[in-house]
């Protein structure tokens, strides 16, 4: 064996290093960390977060950048085209449209965000018992939730507009009635599918309660889902409230969210389309930004579209 | 014997987010027509990923195969595209899995699966199609093969399906059958009649058959040739015969020794292998078994070990072959079972290749 | 005499009951189980096996019959406290080490799951220090605690659920088909660590399996399993040399071994459920055959079995 000159220490018998076998040498990586690598690689869904960043970013010291305010009047400036006074020029009783668009993120977003969380909480709750206890109470609950279902969505708006009177509480309520229903059967379909895979089974014979199962180990397992659910909401919800505002029956002025201006300014676009095109412009890129983010969250989140 | 399948120096390759992956690192083996290859390891060991770049069902990227020939008939297969891959798959080379639950489409009649490999390879008429189909069927051994035809995949049983399954590959007279762990799913029972059809299917229809299985028992059912694959490598590789009555491999042993037998009545711990399998995104240095093996020399953690060549047919990969090394005798459960077996050589030979 | 641990009597499991495609899982099963012992539970799917296992801890509730646990009924009205005690020292160690570890929990909170649930530990680092002796038992290291369990091999994982399982130190434990998803060279490291622990803790193990090779080794008792009922229970090595029924000698003909010759000699029996050719009214039950060999025969079939054993 002339390949191997001087190497007759080399065949001595050292046996095994089991102990070294045993260890892990890559670096932990959580689901999270890991969603997160995922998600990254996605451009649009990264780019998407990116506005989303500089929306909220805006919304937060938007209206504070322009010495306007968004509800003073100024009637010997109305109706100016953007200029360096006002960068998205003014409305018809001279309103800085800047500060208006800003305000309005605000509204929109916290409408948003805050009937996408309603929804949640109240999706979990509903969703998680209804899929964990099964049977008959899973029966009930899902059917109150198919009635709920059906009845039509605008004319439950409008009965509560008029009860309660329009606002900010009524618009987010009217939302919320019914848009949990979604999350719950979300919620519901995963608790059905993960509540008899092997780790729940050892978690109840070691006498775990119906709650820790539900909180520690259902519900954490069914994060990805709700949570692209939920960015979904969002969208819908800013939508939905668009929609309404522009049919006259969202908020009451001088409060301004997106839907409101566009509202008003639809009537002057032929002169003044600025009006119209500022709000229209940013709910489009708000629910763009929205929807990218969930579509990269759900590949980012199930394991099974990981490539 | 002549040569169906040559591997050459196939090395596969995955890009993860936990780095670069090699699956495959240098891998030569070949079918001859006829006979039936068993490759054996754990999983991880890239049996699977061998047999999934012969039919470039490898997802190109994130995989790759970096290096290599597959050689079918002489023909190179590595640099084919997909295209042509659709022609030589089904026709020449066919794979049955091992999951027969959902490796059949639900929605398609039996029947219909079958031609539609028929139809897509041979020039026949649709009815001839449908005869082969019954055929097919009765050749796999299912009873009543006119009513089965036209039922769907719920109205077989698991066993039934892999008979389908295995109707199905034998659909175009493939010269190559890749089998992939095809039993595993399966009970004992019904695992041994599916042994039996294969055995038989081999004789009748005369495909060389890559049989992928864990279970060292089938292997000794199933199996003309047996290689063993342990991190991306094959580190023996012989006649059945030769593995289990004259194993060389310390892998091999602590497969052999880590199985209880029915006969003995044995008192005391089985001999398991310790640790687990190497990670593949950065393999050890050396022998990647050493850091498991009780017999591991200090080359092994130094230098990767040559293939040695103890017959014609046997070869194993590991340095205890080497006229330096020290005598080591398996472990007893090994021991017990060996044989000579005529046309091992003298002395072990260092080769580049197999 | 030696002690009964557990004892079940005429166990009933139906699913859909009064539905037409009701399923009689597990139907009319008893046998006992001594303390230190290891009963292995063999059958193909679909026989009833791992149901026999989850209705004895409970995950299902029988639907007929009697589980007995040190002469304590398991499943009749308890309080909140004694169903507690009860889960504590009993537990089982499952198939799919891939579905048994909840992926968003670190291995240290998996473990101490037992621990948090019965309050075993006083503080948090009384906590981790059960939790790192756990890992030692089961041949693992400190510094696995703080990972997840997708990062650990298919062996490491069953090790992690049987150190769950430990954790509340239990006297019995289902080990329901744990080896049958792990390689060949992990299964013995398996077997042999639960029966390292079996000696340490004076364990008991119902252990439930279709490799009947494992089974034999690891079992001094196999209990085998056709269609929900329980056709023949006997020490492992008298199982294997004097297979009684008829399906456990299709079963043992049926196993696969490692050894070329032996495979090109194999003699399979099939089995036909038509053999019996019970007729109507006929009493069909367990014998006792032989002291410990019980078997599921007619009284014909058992004269017959006592003449030729």
């Amino acid at each position: 064996m002339s390949a191997l000159p001087n190497k007759k220490d080399k065949f001595v018998v050292v046996g095994s290093q089991a102990d070294h076998a045993e260890k892990i040498n890559k670096p932990s990586l959580s689901f999270w960390k890991e969603a997160w690598l995922h998600f990254k690689k996605n451009k649009l869904a990264m780019f998407g977060a990116l506005l989303l960043i500089v929306l909220i970013t805006m919304a937060a010291i938007g209206p504070h950048i322009v010495k306007y305010d968004y509800a003073t009047n100024d009637l010997m400036n109305s109706n100016q085209p953007p200029s360096k006074e006002h960068w998205f020029g003014t409305d018809d009783l001279g309103r800085d449209v800047f500060a208006r668009t800003w305000e309005g993120a605000r509204i929109s977003l916290f409408i948003g965000i805050a009937a996408a969380l309603i929804d949640l909480a109240i999706g979990i709750i509903w969703g998680g018992i209804a899929g964990y206890k099964g049977g008959r109470v899973d029966e009930i609950m899902m059917r109150i939730a198919d009635i709920l279902y059906g009845i039509p969505n605008l004319l439950m708006i409008i009965i509560l507009m008029v009860v309660l009177g329009q606002g900010l509480g009524t618009m987010i309520l009217a939302m919320t009635i019914t848009g949990w229903i979604g999350m719950a059967r979300i919620v519901r379909g995963q608790v059905l599918q993960l509540k008899t895979q092997e780790f729940v089974l050892a978690s109840r014979t070691l006498g775990a309660d119906s709650r820790r199962i539900l909180f520690k180990h259902l519900i954490p397992n069914s994060m990805g889902p709700i949570l692209v659910t939920l960015t979904l909401t969002i969208p819908t919800a800013i939508f939905t409230e668009a929609f309404l505002s522009f049919l006259g029956l969202g908020l009451n002025p001088p409060l301004a969210s997106w839907g409101t201006m566009a509202s008003d300014g639809l009537p002057a676009l032929e002169y003044f389309p600025w009006r119209l095109f500022f709000p229209a412009t940013f709910i489009c890129l708000t629910i763009f930004a929205f929807n990218v983010i969930g579509d990269g969250l759900r590949d980012a989140l199930d394991p099974r579209l990981r490539k | 014997m002549e040569k169906l399948l040559e591997v050459k120096n196939l090395e596969v390759g995955f890009q993860t987010y936990g780095g670069y992956v090699q699956a495959v690192r240098g891998v030569s083996f070949d079918v001859n027509r006829g006979e039936t290859l068993a490759i054996v390891g754990e999983s991880g060991s890239g049996k699977s990923v061998t047999t999934q770049a012969i039919m470039k069902l490898i997802p190109m990227p994130p995989g790759e195969i970096r290096n290599g020939q597959i050689l079918l008939d002489g023909e190179d297969l590595v640099p084919k595209t997909s295209k042509q891959m659709e022609k030589i798959l089904g026709q020449d080379v066919s794979m049955i899995f091992q999951d027969p639950m959902t490796s059949l489409n639900p929605t398609m009649r039996v029947g219909a699966q079958i031609t539609e490999v028929i139809l897509k390879h041979n020039n026949v008429s649709k009815e001839t199609a449908n005869k082969k189909a019954i055929e097919l069927l009765e050749l796999v051994g299912i009873p009543r093969a006119e009513e089965r035809v036209r039922q769907y995949p719920h109205q077989f049983s698991g066993g039934m399906r892999q008979r389908v399954m295995i109707a199905i590959a034998l659909a175009a007279n493939p010269k190559l059958l890749i089998a992939d762990e095809p039993t595993t799913a399966l009970d004992v029972t019904i695992q041994a009649q599916i042994l039996e059809l294969m055995k038989s299917i081999k004789k009748e229809v005369g495909s060389s058959i890559i049989f992928i299985t864990h279970d060292l028992g089938v292997v000794a059912n199933v199996a003309d040739r047996v290689a063993v694959m342990y991190a991306g490598q094959i580190v023996e590789i012989g006649t059945v015969d030769e593995i289990f009555y004259d194993p060389r491999h310390p892998y091999t042993w602590g497969l052999m020794a880590s199985m209880p037998s029915l006969e003995t009545v044995d008192e005391g711990q089985l001999e398991a292998i310790p640790g687990t399998p190497p990670d593949l995104t950065n393999p050890p240095k050396g022998d990647a078994f050493a850091p498991r093996n009780p017999y591991a020399l200090q080359i092994d953690y130094e230098e990767e070990p040559p293939m040695f060549q103890v017959s014609p047919t046997h070869f194993a990969k590991t340095w205890l072959l080497h006229p330096e090394a020290p005598r080591i005798d398996p472990p007893e459960a090994v021991l017990k079972n060996r044989r000579k077996l005529a046309g091992t050589f003298e002395k072990p030979v260092m080769v580049m290749e197999v | 005499m030696k002690e009964k641990l557990i004892e079940v009597k005429g166990l009933k499991q139906y699913f859909n009951i009064g539905s037409p495609n009701e399923v009689r899982a597990v139907d009319d099963v008893s046998f006992d189980i001594y303390k230190g012992e290891t009963l292995g539970l063999v059958g193909e799917s679909g026989c009833g096996k791992s149901t026999t296992g989850r209705t004895i801890i409970r995950l299902y509730d029988a639907t007929d019959g009697e589980v007995l646990f040190k002469g304590e009924d398991v499943h009749g009205k308890k309080s909140k406290k004694a169903l507690k005690e009860f889960n504590r020292k009993m537990q089982m160690i499952f198939q799919d080490p891939y579905a048994s570890l909840n992926p968003r929990m670190k291995v240290a909170d998996i473990i101490a799951e037992g621990i948090d649930i019965h309050g075993l530990a006083k503080s948090k680092k009384e906590r981790m220090e059960k939790v790192y002796k756990l890992l030692e038992t089961v041949g693992l290291n400190r510094e696995h605690a703080n990972r997840y369990p997708h990062e650990f091999s298919g062996g490491q994982r069953q090790r992690l659920g049987i150190a769950r399982a430990l954790a509340v130190e239990p006297d019995f434990i289902i080990a329901d088909e744990p080896i049958s998803a792990l390689d060949v060279s992990i299964q013995a490291q398996v077997v042999n660590l639960m029966q390292q622990l079996q000696k340490e803790k004076g364990l008991t193990y119902l252990f439930i399996a279709h490799d009947l090779s494992m089974v034999k080794y690891i079992s001094d008792r196999i209990g085998v399993m056709y269609f929900g009922k329980l056709v023949e229970l006997a020490p492992s090595s008298v199982l294997y040399q004097k297979p009684l029924h008829p399906y456990t000698q299709s079963l043992l003909s049926a196993i696969p071994l490692p050894d070329p010759d032996y495979e090109r000699n194999r003699v399979r029996k099939t089995y036909d459920p038509a053999v019996h050719n019970y007729a109507a009214g006929e009493e069909v039950k367990m014998r006792e055959v032989a002291p410990g060999h019980w078997v599921y025969c007619s009284e014909k079939e058992f004269q017959q079995h006592k003449a030729t054993y």
